[in-house]
């Protein structure tokens, strides 16, 4: 066998030459005319190199196959449950039965993101204009940190401060549900607007600035229309986020009537999550078809929305970068 | 774009033209309302955050006061004795977090490894959304989920395997009949962590100079001794940075663990029921009989926000100082 195949071990083989580095070349047996192989070490790594790989590709597949799965098991349940009536009329009286649909989920949990979105999003907004256009870089930091530790809050501790802010000694109300539910959104919607408006070109502004242009013409006329696809981008991820969140509305908005009300600040707001949860909590094979079919129609609406975003967001990086 | 109203140099000499004609008056007040609305946004942000501390504290003002820090290590939780401690709720923590962070971690990295080192570009576009796809899942959809379908699973197929195998391991006791359980709910905390780890790790990977990649096989590095030597020592803090946020989603999720963990009562062992802090939060909040319980759930609360904190202070403190780090040494 030759010299080569015995080099020192594993890595450092790398960075160490070889103990007998010297007498490689001053050995008689070393033959320029030898075909290059690779030697048995260097197989044994390129092996476990692959083998790595593979591990690595199959926890990627894994990823993907958990994700089919239960795409698959909420579609398959859920589309036999789709119809007309599922998607308009309420539950029935008596939940163990059959037939019947989520309609007023479906309606609250829009009137309840409605309104968590008209909250953040002006918020968020001008958050982001603070951070990029108007603060110190310390100042711009801390309130950076801030949002960060806001979307780090558990959203069941958030439903604490709200019951604490708006329910305790009156009533459950939707309000209180969309107020939790907009501060989830407004560190999403403030870090996307943030990250859109550093986007905009220095340029505009001091061309803006050049022209005579005040500051709050140019941010409302040059900056702010430039940012405002990947601001929208931004604020429909963060509502699909909270249409599914379902940790606030368990407490703030949990214990609703089967029918369509808008009376948001006195009673709770039926929505898809707490329907869903509280199928999970009964023993009752009718409630789980519904809960199935309201999941399905969840996720359908999420899953949509972020394959739109995501389209969108990669248009948009394009056309910016022309 | 086509059309010359969206043009931003067009838009600009409308502006300029506007601005020339009308008062300084107005734009001064303008700049201002501006300035101040913004303040003020950012002010309200700060506010929510630092209420959410005042409110929750106040909250459980009377559980701490009743129980002080032996709360955090009593066992029983009896509503009708007013006698509340969270041993039962922190150990679900404990254990639920651990095995969710320990199958997340090896293969959310995994995953960013494939997605930014192994796959070519067009399947990295497609796996890679599909990976963070997996976060959009709702956690209410999740537990359900986990509770119909992954729960029989785990308590018919998978529990039996491992508690033949390696059911010596004391941890491993006798498969639950239900399949409710802290096993169940650290895997459906796996499945919510996993994308996390893995879409800011393959960023960080992504990071990683060619120069340097291209230099450690030149040097004769395998592929996977490049990722060693190279790609993942330059990148360790921001990985571990990644994981902290993992774990402090973790931590916090309420519903889909309040659904799959049965709502045990007492420290068993890790197949049977349990509770963690934030499901005992979902699960008693609303049906509390006493203010006591009501304010040892707020108490539970002012836990979960301090670790949650930390973890999440933990990654920006590393984030910042790895980005530093890599300026400097760029």
């Amino acid at each position: 066998m030759s010299d080569l195949e015995s080099t020192s071990e594993g890595g450092t083989a790398l960075l160490d030459p070889p103990d007998h580095f010297d007498d490689l070349f001053a050995s008689e047996r070393l033959d320029p005319a030898r075909p290059l192989t690779a030697s048995r070490q260097l197989r044994r790594r390129q092996i476990f190199s692959r083998a790595m790989e593979s591990t690595q590709t199959a926890a990627a597949l894994l990823a993907v196959a958990m994700l089919a799965f239960v795409v698959y098991s909420v579609a398959s349940r859920g589309a036999s449950v789709l119809s007309f009536e599922f998607l308009t009329a309420g539950p029935p009286a008596i939940e163990e039965t059959a037939g019947g649909g989520i309609g007023p989920m479906i309606v609250g949990t829009a009137t309840l993101v409605g309104i968590a979105t008209v909250i953040a999003m002006p918020i968020g907004i001008l958050a982001a204009l603070y951070m990029t256009e108007f603060a110190s870089r310390r100042a711009a930091r801390l309130l950076r940190m801030v949002l960060d530790l806001l979307f780090g809050v558990p959203s069941i501790v958030l439903a604490l401060f709200v019951f604490e802010l708006i329910v305790a000694g009156k009533s459950e109300s939707g309000f209180a549900g969309s107020f939790a539910l907009a501060i989830i959104m407004l560190p999403l919607v403030a870090r996307a607007s943030q990250e859109t408006l550093l986007l905009v070109p220095q340029g505009l502004r001091d061309a803006a600035a050049a022209l005579g242009v005040s500051h709050w013409r140019a941010l409302r006329g040059v900056v702010l229309p430039s940012a405002l696809g990947g601001i929208i981008t931004g604020t429909v991820l963060a509502l699909a986020r909270a249409a599914g969140e379902s940790a606030p509305l368990i407490i703030l908005s949990a214990v609703f009537s089967r029918t369509v009300n808008f009376n948001i600040f006195s009673e709770a707001t039926p929505n898809i999550p707490v329907y869903i949860y509280k199928a999970s909590t009964a023993a009752n094979p009718y409630g789980w078809a519904r809960a199935w079919g309201a999941a399905f129609v969840l996720l359908l609406f999420i899953l949509i929305v972020n394959i739109g975003a995501r389209a969108l967001h990669a248009r948009g990086r394009r056309k910016m970068a022309r | 774009m086509s059309t010359g109203e969206a043009n931003p140099a067009s838009r600009l000499r409308a502006l300029a033209a506007r601005s020339s004609a009308s008062a300084g008056a107005v734009d001064r007040l303008g700049d201002a309302v501006l300035r101040g609305l913004c303040v003020l946004a950012a002010l309200l942000a700060l506010a929510a955050l630092a209420g959410i501390a005042y409110e929750v504290i106040d909250g459980a003002t009377l559980a701490i006061g009743r129980f002080g820090l032996g709360f955090l290590v009593h066992t029983t939780w009896q509503p009708n004795f007013k006698v509340f401690g969270a041993g039962v709720m922190l150990y679900g923590l404990a254990v639920t977090s651990a095995l969710a962070m320990l199958l997340a971690v090896p293969i959310g990295i995994a995953i960013a490894l494939y997605l930014a080192m192994v796959a070519p570009p067009r399947v990295r576009n497609v796996i890679g959304p599909l990976v963070e796809m997996l976060a959009a899942i709702p956690s209410v959809i999740l537990g359900f989920w986990g509770i119909l379908v992954l729960a029989p699973f785990l308590s018919s197929d998978m529990e039996p395997f491992l508690h033949s195998a390696i059911g010596f391991l004391p941890i491993f006791g006798e498969p639950s009949s239900t399949g409710a359980g802290l096993f169940t709910a650290g895997l459906i905390l796996t499945i919510m962590v996993v994308p996390i780890i893995a879409s800011i790790s393959r960023d960080l990977f992504l990071t990683v100079p060619q120069e340097m990649k291209d230099g450690a096989t030149a040097l004769g590095a395998t592929r996977w001794e490049m990722v060693r030597g190279v790609v993942l020592p330059s990148t360790a803090p921001g990985v571990v940075a990644a994981c902290f946020l993992g774990l402090g989603r973790a931590l916090g999720e309420a519903i889909a663990v309040a659904q799959v963990i049965g709502d045990g009562k007492a420290i068993q062992k890790l197949f049977e029921t349990g509770n963690t802090a934030a499901s005992a939060i979902a699960l008693e909040f609303l049906g509390a009989e006493n203010r006591l319980q009501a304010s040892s759930l707020f108490y539970l609360a002012v836990i979960l926000l301090v670790i949650g904190l930390i973890a999440n202070l933990t990654a920006q403190a590393i984030t910042r100082r790895f980005l530093i780090h890599r300026a400097m040494t760029r």
